[in-house]
């Protein structure tokens, strides 16, 4: 035990949390029309606490718990039955199991609640709530066992996500892909712009990401060391770099350089360099940042209105995107010289690892869409997703929680 | 008796409201309101759409006057919110009916003032 190291990951547990209430609640919740920003702030915080619950009683378990056949873990730690004060050295030798516990606990939170974006202004909120716990425990509990658990096959593998770029990322921005394409444009889409309502909150959320992300990458290194400065160094690179590569871009393409663009390229940057910010050094973190900008940026300006999906807030365009060019990057950019315990990417001579790379991405995305378009039909059947035409004109706030953000007069 | 809206840019208030007051002019009514006008509105960027037909920020001013003040007022509005490019705005005058001062229940002209 090293109180160094826990007190790190402690700290980097909250700094997670963090990033999803207020950080993506308000970079979320600044994109909507001002009739729907409580909605999004709604999401955020009930599955902060949904997802928390979630994990403690089972979540966790099935994750981490002791290995079946590679796919999912047993129910033996259920309750956190015999997830204590004692290390658990299969993850973690140096800090309490718990503390393991519960910064795990935050990125399964932040996850299901990044497909937000995709679904913002027309789910209904039963709907929307079967589908978090459905999706929590039947997507993302399984794939962060295939990629992170002991004995799950991509880990066995060799597949590397130092951070959720897979497991977080690509897994959420796939699903919300399926999601905006089952659910179908907003009414109005296309016909009249639809205008964030508040960029303040959006740039003020990116902002709060940016800050707790060094928990998310950082602290992954689970101890306070040399790999844990290296991905706190190589993430507030490629943030960087991305951030004004999204402006140069928009600048030379649109004429104008704009903060949206700043706040939507570093988000894209903070995805990419998820995976590989504890594998790479940090001159490959700026063309990493560089790359996913570009590739991002041709996604949600270019594809999605020649496709005409309405992926409302870019969960797809940003997390899917990004989060699949950092899987690749991790696969061409990764070196040993930096990390022993990671591997050697195609750029310094591991074909290998590159095709692992591969076969963990096109793994996560089939079981994403796959699973997300079963769990949408249960729920479409029972509940039904999206909102009456009359609720979505009215807003969410009102037709969903009976309350208003804003009031127009005292 | 006459009302005048006048419809200027936000950033030519202060000077207009100076104008007004030189020419004994001190009581209006001042909105926040959207519009466009022969510039077509404007256009925004976001994440790389561009949206065209953005409504401009523009000020109201509602102002009832007697009939002497009427020109005075004119002159005072169109001096203090010209700049010679379009966009500057519109003044409208109307008859006014009636006029009624709430605290004192007086009626017509001398409410007004």
């Amino acid at each position: 035990m090293n109180s160094g190291d826990t007190a790190w990951v402690l700290v980097s547990s909250a700094l997670v949390l963090l990033m999803t209430m207020p950080g993506l609640a308000f970079f979320y919740g600044g994109l909507v029309r001002r009739k729907n920003v409580l909605s999004i702030l709604m999401q955020c915080f009930v599955i902060l606490c949904v997802i928390s619950l979630q994990w403690v009683l089972f979540g966790y378990s099935l994750a981490f718990g002791p290995d079946f056949h590679g796919i999912i873990g047993d129910l033996s730690w259920a309750g956190l039955s015999g997830v204590g004060s004692q290390p658990n050295p299969d993850y973690a030798a140096t800090i309490p199991h718990s503390v393991f516990m519960v910064f795990q606990m935050m990125f399964a939170v932040i996850t299901p609640a990044l497909i937000i974006g995709a679904y913002a202004e027309r789910v209904k909120f039963p709907a929307f709530l079967l589908f978090t716990l459905l999706w929590a425990t039947f997507v993302y509990d399984p794939l962060a066992h295939w990629v992170w658990g002991t004995g799950g096959w991509l880990k066995t593998l060799g597949g590397l996500d130092y951070a959720g770029g897979i497991v977080v990322h690509v897994s959420s921005g796939i699903s919300a892909l399926v999601l905006a394409l089952l659910l179908g444009k907003r009414v109005g889409y296309n016909h009249k712009p639809i205008r964030p309502h508040n960029l303040p909150f959006t740039v003020l959320g990116a902002a709060l990401l940016w800050f707790g992300w060094f928990g998310f990458n950082a602290g992954s290194a689970l101890a306070a060391d040399g790999i844990a400065a290296n991905a706190f160094v190589t993430t507030n690179t490629a943030t960087a770099a991305a951030g004004l590569a999204w402006a140069l871009i928009e600048w030379w393409h649109n004429g104008t350089p704009t903060i949206l663009g700043v706040a939507t390229g570093a988000v894209a940057g903070l995805v990419a360099i998820t995976p590989a910010c504890g594998f790479v050094n940090p001159m490959n973190a700026i063309f990493i940042g560089i790359i996913v900008a570009a590739v991002c940026y041709i996604a949600v300006a270019v594809i999605k209105g020649k496709l005409g999906y309405d992926d409302s807030l870019d969960a797809f365009g940003v997390h899917g995107v990004g989060g699949t060019v950092g899987t690749i990057a991790t696969g061409l950019f990764a070196e040993k010289a930096v990390n022993a315990a990671g591997s050697n990417g195609l750029l310094f001579g591991n074909m290998h690892q590159f095709l692992v790379q591969g076969i963990m991405w096109v793994a996560t995305v089939a079981f994403a869409v796959v699973m997300t378009l079963i769990i949408y039909k249960i729920v479409d059947v029972f509940i039904g997703m999206r909102v009456e035409e009359k609720n979505e004109l009215i807003g969410l706030d009102l037709t969903q929680q009976s309350e208003a953000a804003y009031t127009v007069i005292e | 008796m006459k009302l005048i809206i006048a419809i200027i840019q936000p950033h030519k208030l202060e000077a207009v409201k100076k104008e007004l007051e030189t020419v004994g002019v001190n009581l209006m009514t001042v909105t926040n309101v959207l519009g466009q006008g022969r510039q077509k509105g404007h256009t925004e960027i976001y994440r790389g759409a561009k949206e065209a037909g953005g409504l401009l920020n523009k000020v109201r001013l509602d102002i009832a006057v007697n009939e002497d003040f009427v020109e005075p007022a004119i002159k005072a509005i169109t001096k203090g919110a010209h700049t010679g490019d379009v966009g500057d705005g519109k003044i409208f005058i109307m008859e006014l009916a009636e006029c009624v001062r709430i605290s004192s229940a007086e009626r017509g002209q001398t409410a007004i003032g």
